[in-house]
């Protein structure tokens, strides 16, 4: 009987968690249903709720959001094919293959994942000058075709979960090293391309600093760049509208979210623990 | 032999896409940015050797200086902050409580949000005017300020932050308060440490627990000596994360001060000082010094921590 008062307690302190981490984004949709003259008040639910700040903030000058989408979508769509089969190529080599030299290879791939970008941002800029990429998509996607040493360890780890008896046995029936990798380890591997999957469209999806970098002109901004910039000049946007937009950028990867909720915990999960 | 060296082009081939990326996205630029590390470098000019100019310029330039405080303060009040409300809300989730998907949903939600949009949402709720966070605080300020009117004068002279925070305060625009500002907004990005200390609470074996109880341990002494030993490489772990990225922290204040960098420089940062000696100033090759000086703290705190933790630490079966 004593458990009781104790139970209530955790329950209690989850939802006052649960409501302290979700109501800043339900006052970011409250406030973007408001009309105008509603912003400022106090009140949470919108008295005369309507979409007029979507609209804006869809087609204002300021801020195309269909055009920026499409970008995000083009940087995301070239960057993952790459991220995801370059990641696991290698992985596999490092899983399956025993060659000289590559315990310290490996180890040195794990070393470069303490490398922050900002150490590489200046060099690298340089180098897509020099090529002359800046001003294009190019700089935003072709470098996730090399992979990312994060994303090869945790395949690799993956893969090393795998029986190679599949392999062994397919490989005398006469199936090449590239179908065995094709046809038995990348579908058995799902869970975890899923999981590099999804980090890297919230990866790219998110990030602000490579395409401030990078675009120059305003028709090639992500969502992300397209908001900051919506945001900076803000003094004569109004909060209804900047917040339409920023529930814009975020409704489709909170989607994703709801969507593939277990890939992400189990992701976030897996690569904290063996780390 | 030949088997070696077809394994050896094999293996070579495999991980091509690495050590390509490798050589001429990480290697190559790292060798080409400690050059110009020792050169002035106006980026429409060619390169000209200086020796340590840049270095010996960085040791005296005040908002150097500033920014590598900034950041440390940063680091010194997010990282512990966030650690123990990780910890708190994973030990929360990992009682046997009902709908724990859900909690635990909600906790993570706010870290699939984009940067620049949790800065705009933020900039809001914290707007010292109209923004619910004042709102709430002048609510609870109607009560307490009284309260603290009639405590005795020298204590309540000494917490006349307590009655700034009641009365509302101007949050990203003060000097004081900018930094708890974003503090706070990178609490709100908790969830993936929540989600990896409750994965190593689970790793707990139960029988650590039972043992424990039996020897009458009080739930604050099982969480103690199990709980904390239990997780301690999942702290260790998100420790150095947290201070890598404490380093990186750049698109939070680039979005939330439009005015930057911010009100008596309290929230510019050491990346944001590197982006705008780079792309704003065009100074590459002082930028460049200022990477490698921050890799070499990084690594320099990473083993620290690695170091002082070899104690603290206590590995499961090693």
């Amino acid at each position: 009987m004593h458990v009781r008062p104790r139970r209530i307690a955790i329950y209690v302190l989850l939802t006052v968690a649960a409501a302290a981490f979700l109501l800043p984004l339900l006052w970011m949709l409250c406030v973007s249903l408001k009309p105008t003259p509603e912003v400022l008040q106090p009140h949470f639910l919108p008295r005369a709720p309507t979409l007029v700040p979507y609209r804006d903030a869809i087609r204002s000058e300021s801020f195309d959001f269909l055009l920026y989408a499409r970008n995000t979508l083009i940087i995301v769509t070239l960057s993952l094919i790459g991220m995801v089969l370059s990641s696991a190529i290698a992985a596999y080599g490092f899983a399956r293959i025993a060659f000289p030299g590559r315990g310290i290879m490996f180890t040195i791939c794990l070393a470069t994942m303490m490398i922050p970008f900002p150490v590489i941002m200046v060099p690298t800029y340089m180098i897509f000058k020099y090529l002359g990429w800046i001003g294009t998509f190019l700089p935003l996607w072709v470098p996730a075709w090399f992979g990312s040493a994060f994303n090869i360890f945790l395949l690799r780890q993956f893969f090393l979960g795998i029986p190679r008896e599949l392999e062994e046995s397919a490989m005398l029936d006469g199936c090449s090293r590239w179908g065995c990798f094709w046809r038995i380890m990348l579908p058995l591997s799902r869970p975890a391309l899923a999981v590099v999957a999804l980090f890297h469209v919230l990866t790219v999806w998110n990030d602000l600093l490579g395409p401030l970098i990078y675009l120059s002109h305003q028709d090639q901004f992500t969502l992300a760049l397209g908001l900051q910039f919506l945001q900076s000049r803000s003094g004569d946007t109004p909060w209804n509208q900047l917040m339409a937009a920023a529930t814009l950028i975020i409704l489709p990867v909170l989607a994703l979210f709801v969507l593939a909720q277990r890939s992400f915990i189990r992701g976030v999960a897996t690569t904290g623990l063996k780390g | 032999m030949t088997t070696t060296r077809g394994s050896l082009l094999a293996g070579l081939l495999w991980t091509s896409p690495w050590w390509l990326g490798f050589l001429l996205l990480l290697a190559g630029p790292m060798a080409l940015s400690l050059y110009i590390s020792f050169c002035d470098y106006p980026l429409l000019q060619p390169p000209v050797l200086i020796g340590a100019d840049n270095y010996r310029q960085l040791a005296g330039d005040p908002v150097f200086h500033n920014t590598v405080a900034n950041t440390i303060v940063y680091a010194a009040l997010a990282i512990p902050l966030g650690t123990v409300l990780a910890i708190l809300l994973a030990v929360l989730l990992n009682q046997h409580v009902r709908g724990r998907a859900f909690f635990r949903a909600c906790i993570f939600v706010p870290t699939v949000v984009p940067l620049v949009a949790a800065g705009v949402v933020w900039m809001w709720l914290l707007n010292p005017e109209y923004g619910p966070v004042n709102q709430g605080l002048r609510a609870a300020g109607q009560l307490g300020l009284p309260a603290l009117d009639a405590l005795p004068v020298g204590l309540e002279s000494r917490l006349d932050w307590l009655r700034e925070l009641l009365s509302g305060p101007l949050w990203l625009e003060s000097p004081r308060w900018a930094m708890l500002a974003l503090v706070l907004v990178s609490l709100w990005f908790v969830g993936s440490p929540v989600v990896i200390y409750l994965a190593g609470l689970q790793e707990i074996p139960a029988e650590l627990y039972e043992a424990a109880e039996l020897d009458g341990a009080s739930a604050l002494r099982r969480f103690r000596h199990v709980t904390l030993p239990g997780l301690s490489p999942v702290i260790l772990f998100n420790v150095i994360i947290g201070i890598i990225t404490a380093w990186q922290v750049f698109a939070l204040p680039y979005v939330m001060w439009r005015t930057r960098p911010g009100p008596a420089r309290a929230t510019y940062f050491y990346t944001m000082y590197l982006f705008d000696n780079a792309f704003n100033y065009l100074k590459m090759g002082y930028a460049s010094a200022m990477a490698w000086i921050q890799l070499l703290i990084i690594l320099a705190l990473t083993g620290l921590v690695f170091l002082v933790s070899r104690r603290m630490v206590h590995y499961r079966g090693l």
